[in-house]
């Protein structure tokens, strides 16, 4: 046992809710529409773990506990995992693959507009999710990338809030959420940055910093 | 005694090496954690991905009984109507009874379902009045024994973009209203939903302004068409399908079907609607079904039939345009939508 059990451990959790939903469909128990039902509970699926994701460095921040820097990346790629799921299935079954009305969707509709804008940013960040990635960027480069991460999440809130019809508490929750995050780096971050100069004078003590968190990035 | 009666030695590579042996605690409360942690987290993902919209299905209902069948009994003498179409084509009563959109019962499509049994639709009394000469309170019973019951099976076009076909039960409303006489001053009726939000807990939240009213104008009202539905397949209607009295224009979106009416009213002036207030550039007072004009969210040029994988074209005023579109004549439906 020498890799992180933590990751691991969330993995087989985000196949829980996958397993479910796949044996649910496979004995036709999603119900009368279960199109609808598998799409909506994959977009959830997508959504929450974003969330949980973005939430990861505020987290850390504010509370200094590292155990979420070492779930973030595995939060993120299972996010991007089901977005995945979520939009093929809204493809393949939903739309039945009629491309020409899809694009004249996706084009007309904010509502979809927003969430294939949610996924396209998830791309680069899978992409680069690898420790061979993050090197050969380069940390600041890399970190400035995955601000992309912020943007999703806001795509991805948008695209539910503009989904419901009548009652917006639960989007308005996982807006909140990504908000407070969101919020809690700028004011981390611009007290750092006042901090700098006295940080500088100390010598070294803000390398040390910045050296740490890389690394705590970097555990896989 | 000899050696050749001893246990063989286990194999090397069955006996535990040491470093394991002496960690096991370790191990086994790593195994622990690993399990805790894979389920709690499991167990969230699975409650927070169920939420809402994507709740799975209630068990099913059981055909609703009809209790002593003899020839008083205005469900036991059903009327067949030549404006029904075929049996065969409905939608099974476990789709119909379990997928509604009855916002007072719940804001999933699975929560009326559930919560259904809060809704008591006996006794139950409807108020009649407005620019008519004959106002009256009548009783549910009084209905179901004055006006034949008819079988109509109706395509159901849900503003949603899907659709079901169901067997409605019910009569003309066009013949009640003829009993009140409307005034020459009844232009439009009114409609609305009993308010109790102890027996429609959904009315405890603010989602719509309650009580849900929706409205026709008196021609289509009178249409033959137009439906009061007391019941489905057969028996009466079940909570969430809006008992004891419902709506059915069948030619318009779902939601202008109002459920669970308390209250009919003649009026002279177009009244407000429900989701016409909530939300008017997506849900006009008209809502005829129309492939060509889109909800501003999705396109309503297809539909899903509930059953069935592949979509369906939506057809203008969901297939009744021959006996309705004259109805419209003259007007822009693009913006009367």
């Amino acid at each position: 046992m020498n890799r992180d059990w933590l990751p691991r451990a969330v993995l087989a959790g985000i196949g829980v809710p996958l397993g479910i939903l796949a044996a649910r469909a496979c004995a036709g128990l999603l119900g009368a529409n279960p199109i609808a039902t598998a799409l909506n509970q994959l977009g959830l699926l997508s959504l929450a773990l974003l969330v949980a994701s973005l939430t990861c460095t505020p987290l850390r921040l504010v509370t200094g506990a590292s155990f979420p820097m070492r779930i973030r990346r595995t939060l993120g790629l299972a996010a991007f995992f089901c977005g995945v799921l979520h939009a093929l299935v809204y493809l393949a079954l939903d739309q039945g693959l009629a491309w020409r009305a899809l694009v004249k969707d996706a084009v007309a509709r904010p509502f979809i507009a927003l969430g294939v804008a949610a996924l396209l940013a998830m791309v680069p960040l899978a992409v680069t999710s690898t420790r061979r990635a993050q090197q050969r960027l380069g940390g600041r480069r890399w970190r400035r990338l995955h601000r992309l991460a912020y943007l999703a999440g806001a795509l991805a809130v948008g695209h539910y809030l503009l989904r419901v019809k009548a009652d917006v508490t639960e989007p308005a929750l996982y807006g909140t959420v990504v908000a407070l995050g969101f919020a809690a780096r700028l004011i981390r971050g611009r007290s750092r940055r006042s901090g700098t100069a006295s940080e500088r004078r100390v010598g070294g003590n803000l390398e040390a910093t910045s050296a740490r968190e890389e690394k705590l990035q970097n555990s896989p | 005694m000899s050696r050749r009666s001893l246990p063989p030695e286990p194999r090397g590579d069955a006996i535990t090496p040491p470093e394991l042996y002496v960690r096991r605690r370790e191990l086994l409360g790593r195994a622990g954690a690993f399990v805790a942690t894979a389920a709690g987290f499991g167990a969230s993902l699975t409650w927070l991905s169920q939420r809402g919209a994507a709740d799975p299905p209630p068990a099913p209902p059981s055909l609703p009984s009809l209790g002593e069948r003899d020839g008083d009994d205005p469900f036991a003498r059903v009327r067949e109507s030549p404006l029904s179409l075929p049996r065969s084509e409905a939608t099974p009563f476990e789709a119909i009874t379990t997928y509604n959109n009855f916002y007072e019962l719940g804001l999933s499509k699975s929560a009326p379902a559930r919560n259904a049994g809060s809704l008591r639709a006996r006794p139950w009394t409807v108020r009649i009045d407005g620019e008519v000469h004959a106002p009256t309170t009548v009783d549910i019973e009084t209905l179901l024994r004055d006006f034949p019951l008819e079988e109509r099976v109706y395509r159901m076009r849900c503003v949603e973009a899907w659709s079901m076909v169901i067997p409605w039960l019910g009569f003309p409303l066009a013949a009640l209203l003829e009993r009140v006489r409307p005034t020459s001053n009844a232009r439009f009726v009114k409609l609305v939903t009993l308010h109790d939000p102890a027996q429609l807990p959904g009315q405890q939240s603010d989602v719509l302004d309650w009580p849900y009213v929706e409205g026709l104008r008196l021609d289509e009202a009178m249409h033959p068409l137009t439906l009061l539905a007391v019941g489905l397949y057969g028996r009466p209607l079940l909570g969430q399908n809006g008992a004891p009295l419902r709506l059915v224009v069948p030619w318009k979106y779902g939601f202008k079907g109002v459920k669970s009416i308390v209250s009919i009213e003649l009026v002279r002036e177009r009244p407000r609607t429900s989701w016409a207030l909530a939300a008017p550039e997506e849900y006009g007072f008209y809502a005829n079904v129309n492939p060509t004009v889109d909800h501003p969210r999705w396109s309503q040029a297809s539909e899903r039939r509930i059953g069935q994988l592949e979509r369906i074209a939506t057809l203008p005023f969901n297939g009744y345009a021959e006996s309705v579109a004259h109805l419209y004549r003259g007007m822009d439906l693009q913006a009367e939508f």
